[in-house]
This record gives C-alpha cells, sequence and structure tokens, in this order.
C-alpha cells in the first residue's frame, strides 16, 4: 500500500508539471501581454513594469523562475492588484469555492444516490418513471440555465431566499440547487442501472434466503456493490464541479476562485493564472488519487499495491 | 416417520410477454425427516421452480404461485405474509444455490455473512455468533476457520466457497435443506467431497434434504428417494433402488438410458430423441408423447393416470393401464 502511495505520488508531480509547462507555454502563446489595456501609460513605465514582473528576460528563464514558483508555493504578487498577491487571493477565494464544493457534492450524493435506489426498488413503477424523468431533466438542462431560472422564481417572485452573495446559509441554497442538481442526475442514474444489475445478482437471494429484512437486504448487501460505478465519475464529477463553479460563482456574484480565474485569463495576469491553474490541477489529481483509494475500500477484490489477481 | 414438508397440486407460472408460462402443473411432493429427496430432471423441468417456491423465493412479479399448498410441519407456507416467511427462511428452511462463485457478496467477510443470518433470527452476542460461525466451518471443512472468518469470498477457492455456503445454510441449524444443484459448478474431485459433507452433515444434525440436480451420478450416491419431473409435472417417485433398477416411466428409462456406465463398456449412449414441449401451451395429454417410443393414442389426449406400484413408487403413465398391457402384448 505505502510503495502504492509513493509511486502515485511521483505520478501527480509528473502529472502536475505537464499540465504547468503546457500552461505556461499556452499563456505565452495569447497575444497580449497585461499591460496592453493601459493606454495611457508610456514606453519606458511599461519597459520597468515588465522588468519588475520579470517578462523582459528571455522565456526558458521565465519558464524556469515559474518553475521555482509553484516548487516554493509563492506565486508572487498579481500584476493588476498590485496590492495582492496570488497566495491571498486563492486563500481568499478557495475556501468560499471548496465550501460550495463540498456542499454539491455532498447534496449530489445523497439524494442521486437516494433517487436511483428507490427507481430501481420500484423498477418500471410511478416513483421509477418520476425519477428517470427528473433525472433526464436535470441532466439535460444546463446548470446556468437552471441557476437564472431559481433566482427568477424562488428569488425574485417569490422571495424566499437572497438571490445572490455569499454571507448567509441561505445564500448557499441557490448556488447548490443549481450547482448539484446536474450531478445528482447523472449519479442517480447510474446507481439506477447498476443497483437493477446487482439485485439480480446470486448474493442477493442468498441474503433472502437468510431471511433478511428488504432494508439490509439492499443496504448492506446491494448497495456497496452498486456504488462502484458512482465512485468512477465521482472523480471527474468533481472536476466539472470544479470548473462549472465559474460560471455558477459569477451568476450569484460569490467571491469564490473561479472569479480569479477567469479574470487572470481575460486580463493576460500571468501569476494569477499560473496560480490557480496550478493549485486546481494539485486539487483535481489529489481527488483521482482519493476515488481510487475508494475503489480498494469498497471493493475487498482491487488491490491497490499489487499487480494482477491473488 | 413424521412428515416435515408435504407440497400438493403446485401450480406456479411466469407471466411474460410471449404469455403465461407454466412453469410447475400440479407438483405433489412430500418428504419425511431426516430424508434426502432428489428432483431430477431436465433443464426447464421446473425442479428449481418448485424448490425457490418453497421458500417463496421465484422473482414476483412475474413469477406467481397459482394454485395448491406447500405445507411445512403444520403452516402453509404459500399462504404466508412476506414478513412472516422471512422467520421461516435460513431459520427452518435453508436454501444453496447452485454456483458457489457468486452466490457469496463478494464485498463482505465470509465471517460477517455467516454470522449475519444468526443475529437476525436469533438473540446472541456477536461473540457467540462468531464462535458459533467458527464451529461450523469446523464441521464443513475448513482449516483454520480463526483467520479465514476475516477473509473474502475471492479468498477462497470455488470448493471452499461451496462449503462456505453450506456452513451458512446450516448455521441456524435448520430442519429442511434445500440444494439448487450444488454441485454443478464444481469439479468431479470436489463434487465428490461435497456430497460426502452432505451425507456427514446429515447423519450429525439429522437435517432433511431436497437435492435438486440433472446429475444421476450425484443422485445415486446420496438420495434416499428420488422424484423424476418433466414439463412441470412430477412423472414418477420411488426409492433410489426402484428409480434406478425398475424404472416404470419410459422417460426414468431414457433419463438412465442416456447416462454412461462403466458396465457396459462400448456400447453407444442412447439419447432421448426430440426436445420438452413449449410450456405456453403445454400439450393435454402426458407432456412425453412426443417423445416417447412406446406412445400410443391415448397419450396424446388424456393426461396418464396416477398408479401406486408400491408403497413407495408412483408413476404417471398410461403403460400401467391393464388395457395397454394387453395393447403391448398384441
Amino acid at each position: 500500500m505505502i510503495k502504492y502511495i509513493v509511486k502515485r505520488f511521483f505520478l501527480m508531480i509528473l502529472t502536475i508539471f505537464i499540465i504547468a509547462t503546457l500552461t505556461f507555454f499556452l499563456m505565452n502563446a495569447i497575444p497580449g501581454s497585461p499591460f496592453n489595456e493601459e493606454k495611457t501609460s508610456n514606453a519606458v513605465v511599461q519597459e520597468n513594469l515588465e522588468k519588475h514582473f520579470n517578462l523582459d528576460k528571455p522565456l526558458p528563464v521565465q519558464y524556469v523562475l515559474y518553475l521555482k514558483s509553484i516548487v516554493t508555493f509563492d506565486f508572487g504578487p498579481s500584476i493588476k492588484q498590485p496590492t495582492e498577491t496570488v497566495n491571498s487571493l486563492l486563500g481568499r477565494g478557495f475556501p468560499i469555492s471548496a465550501e460550495l464544493g463540498i456542499w454539491t457534492i455532498l447534496v449530489a450524493l445523497i439524494s442521486g444516490i437516494t433517487l436511483g435506489v428507490v427507481a430501481a426498488l420500484r423498477h418500471n413503477k410511478l416513483i421509477d418513471y418520476t425519477a428517470m424523468t427528473i433525472a433526464v431533466l436535470g441532466i439535460s438542462i444546463p446548470n446556468f440555465v437552471l441557476a437564472t431560472l431559481v433566482i427568477q422564481v424562488i428569488a425574485v417572485d417569490l422571495k424566499l431566499l437572497p438571490a445572490a452573495t455569499w454571507n448567509s446559509p441561505q445564500h448557499m441554497i441557490l448556488p447548490i440547487i443549481a450547482l448539484a442538481t446536474g450531478p445528482m442526475a447523472i449519479i442517480a442514474r447510474l446507481t439506477r442501472s447498476s443497483m437493477l444489475e446487482t439485485l439480480t445478482q446470486d448474493y442477493i437471494k442468498t441474503a433472502r434466503a437468510k431471511g433478511l429484512s428488504p432494508f439490509k437486504i439492499v443496504v448492506k448487501h446491494a448497495l456497496r456493490n452498486a456504488l462502484m460505478p458512482v465512485v468512477t465519475i465521482l472523480g471527474t464529477l468533481l472536476a466539472g464541479i470544479l470548473t462549472g463553479t465559474f460560471v455558477i460563482e459569477k451568476i450569484f456574484a460569490i467571491p469564490g476562485m473561479g472569479k480569479y480565474f477567469v479574470q487572470g485569463i481575460n486580463q493576460r495576469d500571468y501569476p494569477v493564472i499560473m496560480g490557480t491553474t496550478v493549485f486546481y490541477s494539485t486539487f483535481l489529481v489529489l481527488m483521482l488519487f482519493l476515488v481510487d483509494i475508494m475503489y480498494g475500500v469498497l471493493d475487498p477484490r482491487i488491490k491497490l499495491h499489487k499487480k494482477g489477481g491473488e | 416417520m413424521e412428515k416435515i414438508l408435504d407440497i400438493k397440486d403446485l401450480h406456479v407460472s411466469f407471466t411474460t410477454y410471449g404469455g403465461e408460462v407454466q412453469a410447475v402443473r400440479g407438483v405433489n411432493l412430500d418428504l419425511h425427516k431426516g430424508e434426502t429427496l432428489a428432483i431430477v430432471g431436465e433443464s426447464g423441468c421446473g425442479k428449481s421452480v418448485t424448490a425457490n417456491s418453497i421458500m417463496k423465493l421465484i422473482p414476483s412479479p412475474p413469477g406467481k404461485i397459482t394454485q395448491g399448498s406447500i405445507h411445512f410441519k403444520d403452516q402453509d407456507l404459500t399462504k404466508m405474509s412476506n414478513k412472516d416467511i422471512r422467520k421461516i427462511r435460513g431459520v427452518d428452511i435453508s436454501m444453496i444455490f447452485q454456483d458457489p462463485m457468486t452466490a457469496l457478496n463478494p464485498t463482505l467477510t465470509v465471517g460477517d455473512q455467516l454470522t449475519e443470518g444468526l443475529k437476525q433470527h436469533k438473540k446472541i452476542s456477536s461473540h457467540d455468533a462468531n464462535e458459533q460461525a467458527i464451529e461450523m466451518l469446523n464441521l464443513v471443512g475448513i482449516p483454520n476457520p480463526k483467520e479465514r472468518m476475516k477473509q473474502h469470498p475471492h479468498q477462497f477457492s470455488g470448493g471452499m466457497r461451496q462449503r462456505i455456503v453450506i456452513a451458512m445454510a446450516l448455521i441456524c441449524e435448520p430442519e429442511l435443506l434445500i440444494a439448487d444443484e450444488p454441485t454443478t459448478a464444481l469439479d468431479v474431485t470436489i463434487q465428490a467431497q461435497i456430497l460426502q459433507l452432505f451425507n456427514k452433515i446429515q447423519e450429525q444434525t439429522g437435517v432433511s434434504i431436497i437435492l435438486i440436480t440433472h446429475d444421476l451420478g450425484v443422485v445415486a450416491k446420496i438420495a434416499d428417494r428420488i422424484a423424476v419431473m418433466y414439463a412441470g409435472k412430477v412423472i414418477e417417485v420411488g426409492t433410489r433402488r426402484e428409480i434406478f433398477y425398475n424404472p416404470q416411466h419410459p422417460y426414468t428409462q431414457g433419463l438412465l438410458n442416456s447416462v454412461p456406465r462403466l458396465d457396459q463398456r462400448g456400447d453407444e449412449l442412447i439419447p432421448i430423441n426430440g426436445t420438452p414441449p413449449d410450456l405456453f401451451s403445454p400439450p393435454k395429454g402426458c407432456p412425453f408423447t412426443a417423445r416417447c417410443p412406446k406412445a400410443m393414442e391415448v397419450c396424446e389426449n388424456v393426461y396418464p393416470v396416477h398408479t401406486k406400484l408400491s408403497e413407495t413408487q408412483e408413476v404417471d403413465c398410461w403403460l400401467q393401464d391393464e388395457r395397454a398391457k394387453k395393447y403391448i402384448a398384441t
């Protein structure tokens, strides 16, 4: 197990290095510079600014400096917001994004799995059809459409909840609804089909022959086996939710990380782009690693440190 | 001897898109205490459906017991609620399924699966349940039971898994054990071991066994009585001796002829030609008519009378009729 974790750790570093390198060169391939828009500044000022941010140096030197900033986890000051460092932006934005993300995943998982299990147990009955109709709607409606819809109906028309910003738990409900519906629908559909398959397995019949209650059969014997496909997509879903927050954070005026990411790219704020990208990719690679660990926990047949079977 | 199971005129059908399949069409069977009854017949003859109906384990819908009764001791199982039948399952009647590779839950430890039935039905501490499970594993011949309890099914071989399944079925000390093709998925050497295990268990616990199989070799080894099923009906029943040495139904004779024998070297095997009838619309008369070498006109139209040949042997065949004997003679 430890051997596996060490191996995975080095692979993760390699992955992040490749992402960082690609980002760096792609970023520099975009035409323009951070100072394009500042028409008032004269050539001398611009030259000094470039010198200050090391932008006058040749690209390979910049690349080495940039790698150094990743290793030390110090991305330096933001170019466009001189009073802020990239680290302080991340430090402020990430907790908010993470809070939204974690709640979203929790809501999506719990409601999705419940919906899927209920649908599978009432296969081809009204509840099944209702649940699957909800799921299809959830998958088809983009989250920004849903976001504007809930703002209009719940916040503006019914005045039940605040429409935007991020101050209290009530403010969290609408963005979570908007963000969680899609993943919930995907999880519900997956759980349902996987549950239907699991329920026909012989060991479910064995459990029934033992005289166990239906509840125990579903929760103890079926669910754990049925959740494998859900775990598989969880890593990708997490990625989806994290990138999805850019749009949702914008719509709900949530001061999360997404804003800085988009702003950074628009303004060619190189340190911010680099910082957010490396941060996101590190986070994502970690999540995928956790998902792989989860496999081993859920299914003892999957041994992480060994290759092949027994 | 005390009768512990009495099945009377059992009908089970399955509703499908193509119509109603009458899988079991009036089965009568009984079982005494401590006895092993084998139900034999080819695939699709209704033997598994009969066994599953006893514990109400046929998937419903589409399956349904449409007629008849199954008396276990004094209770009619067909009339019991799902909740009541759960108190019988695993406690009074246990079941062993065909494929040990899939009958155990891959994600739970063997110990957990062994003890959960005990914990469900009897008020028992975890410690006592574990002790009992270890004892049970000992009985079915699993070495190092204490360590093995903590392992998962994939760490056991097929034969070992079938032993675990048997241990699991016996742990609540049931009075009736239904084994649905328990050796079909195992290789021959393991089959023999498992059959010996059945014998040993029966001697020690006095459990009654219903054994469902299409393997006549298995039957010859452990059955006291044999019921031959064909197209959803029991067409002949008798003691092992009667069925093997004095089979009366042409189908039973055909079955025995199609088994290779060591003492008849070189002879060709004689298959039963044709296929069983379609159970969407079962024939009016004897279902074996189309394949029967001794078929008469009456066979096609009227179901044969039930003839009692001895205290234990019974057969459904027109050849037993007085008039038929004359007809064959001429």
